[in-house]
């Protein structure tokens, strides 16, 4: 018993460290209170953090519909670039997932899962989508209601961030361009800015942040539109622009899973350089950073 | 949108946040206010894309190069309806297309009078509400000349279709129904089409004349018509939401 309470002990503060939920972030020395984010960014940022979910979600849902992709104006059906299917073997359902000539057993995952306790033919499983059952009609009612917020919100925080100097934070310059190189790999050794550097965002969180929320944001929204009929006879040179109606709904899947990628890396660097201290910071807007050690 | 309707939008827009944890989880029921709350953006996307696009914007035409080798059928194929079967036995001689409601002047037209009325031959891309999309060329009579003969009254805003496919395995089961606004239906590329790329329209498509509504998706293009209604409004029909798929939850608006 005293055995299993220390093993429980011991593993709570590997993961207590792990998570590194130390106040400052790194460690127990002399720190002060920045005040590192704004209420607006704050408020935008979770916000926009839970639409992004329900637009991913409920957009697996809608692509479940037809979970195939492709290039140009029309769909090629017997030559999808990516497809997610079902494939009945002797051993039961299996699912194939096939990108451009290579094709992967994702069985229980992609192109067969189980559903209410048996394996069905599915592109995406069913805790992935929103709702969870195939039911493409609500799918649209919840990604096209959240469409708008997300728009909305985009708007507000690109208004916000012109007005208010927040811009200029996020402009990568020409000197965070070179500086990004060494920067991936401070990165990549968990080697997180301290002190008064951890008080501006470094050279690759100006690019990440700059392309995700200026580039990837609109890029989303467009090719989304790009696949409404309506818009397109509206504006044909959008369509042109991102090569054809399937291409366009290739592009915004592609998006949806470049949002996917950010989010894992976001969340792991964000754990890695400080849970507590980051998740703080965006909450009250506090940020512990520590005293520059006197010189001598 | 006033500045009340666009708080209420966005106050709305905070509770499905909020309600998102809840109906998120699988094997939960989607209440009907939780549906209806998710459809309030709908009128708000038609009213910004129709400002767009206007009445008149054309979806694009393609050439015979683009034309898919086989246009993919879906929903009903063969309508297991026996007036229908009957109808096609006879190679549609007593198909008439009945146009009456909201007119002035009610008509009963036959195939070879629509095909008589002068016609549109439209290379257009389908999109399908699923995802996909296929090329095909459609010739057909448009309908802005049918409703023409026939003068819609002042009061009528909406042009509903009555088909004869059953939506089932029974021909009890409930027949196909559509509508458009009259914004839609007087679109220049809206047509009662009878040719799918030079060819007499198939079964599986819809003969003997199928709706083409270019700027819609394509549960509005209704096949297998039979029966054109001019109304006022489409609260008191079926199920009140202007449509089979309607009916059955998706948006009356299928421009995206």
């Amino acid at each position: 018993m005293e055995r299993v309470r220390a093993a429980l002990v011991r593993a709570w503060t590997w993961l207590l460290n792990f998570l590194n939920l130390g106040a400052s972030g790194h460690s127990d020395r002399p720190h002060y209170l920045f005040y590192r984010h704004k209420g607006p960014v704050r408020a935008m940022h979770w916000f926009n953090a839970i639409v992004l979910l329900v637009m991913l979600m409920s957009g697996l849902q809608i692509f479940n519909a037809h979970p195939a992709l492709y290039w140009g104006q029309t769909s090629d059906f017997d030559h999808p670039i990516f497809a997610l299917r079902s494939v009945l073997g002797v051993d039961g359902l299996h699912g194939v997932t096939q990108i451009g000539p290579w094709t992967f057993d994702t069985t229980g995952v992609l192109g067969a899962s189980e559903f209410d306790g048996r394996a069905i033919g599915r592109g995406f499983p069913a805790w992935a989508t929103l709702p969870g059952p195939q039911w493409l009609a609500l799918g649209r009612q919840w990604h096209f209601f959240f469409a708008w917020l997300f728009t909305i919100n985009g708007i507000i925080f690109a208004v916000y961030a012109f007005a208010s100097g927040h811009f200029r934070e996020l402009l990568p310059r020409w000197h965070d361009i070179r500086e990004l190189p060494h920067e991936i790999v401070e990165h990549a050794k968990l080697r997180f800015a301290r002190g008064e550097a951890a008080k501006h965002y470094n050279a690759l969180q100006k690019i990440t942040y700059f392309i995700v929320i200026f580039v990837l944001g609109p890029l989303v929204v467009l090719t989304g539109l790009t696949m409404s009929p309506t818009m397109n006879s509206a504006f044909p040179e959008l369509v042109w622009v991102f090569g054809g109606r399937q291409s366009s709904r290739t592009i915004h899947f592609i998006c949806a899973f470049s949002f996917v990628a950010f989010f894992v890396i976001h969340i792991v660097m964000a754990v890695l350089s400080g849970t507590w201290n980051n998740l703080r910071s965006m909450i009250n807007g506090r940020y512990a950073v520590e005293k520059e050690a006197a010189h001598g | 949108m006033g500045d009340a309707s666009r708080r209420n939008f966005l106050a709305r827009g905070g509770a499905a946040v909020g309600l998102l944890a809840l109906a998120g989880c699988r094997g939960l029921p989607q209440p009907q206010w939780l549906q209806d709350l998710l459809r309030s953006s709908e009128g708000l996307t038609r009213r910004v894309q129709r400002s767009f696009a206007g009445g008149n914007s054309l979806a694009k035409e393609f050439t015979k190069a683009d034309i898919a080798p086989v246009f993919r059928a879906n929903g009903t194929r063969n309508p297991v309806n026996p007036a229908y079967q009957a109808m096609r036995a006879n190679n549609f001689q007593d198909w008439r297309l009945e146009v009456n409601g909201l007119v002035e002047a009610p008509l009963s037209l036959s195939l070879e009078q629509l095909r008589a009325m002068p016609s549109r031959t439209q290379i257009t891309r389908h999109d399908c509400v699923e995802g996909w999309s296929c090329i095909g060329e459609w010739k057909g009579t448009p309908l802005r000349l049918v409703l023409d003969a026939a003068r819609p009254k002042p009061k009528a805003h909406y042009v509903m279709f009555y088909c004869a496919d059953p939506m089932g395995e029974t021909p009890d089961a409930p027949l196909y129904y559509e509508s458009l606004d009259l914004i839609e239906a007087v679109h220049p590329q809206t047509i009662l089409a009878y040719e799918l790329n030079g060819q007499t329209l198939p079964l599986q498509h819809g003969a003997p004349i199928r709706l083409r509504a270019e700027r819609q998706l394509g549960y509005k293009m209704a096949k297998y018509v039979m029966h054109i209604e001019l109304v006022q409004d489409f609260a008191h029909i079926r199920g009140g939401r202007g449509g089979y798929w309607e009916d059955h939850g998706y948006n009356w608006y299928a421009g995206i």
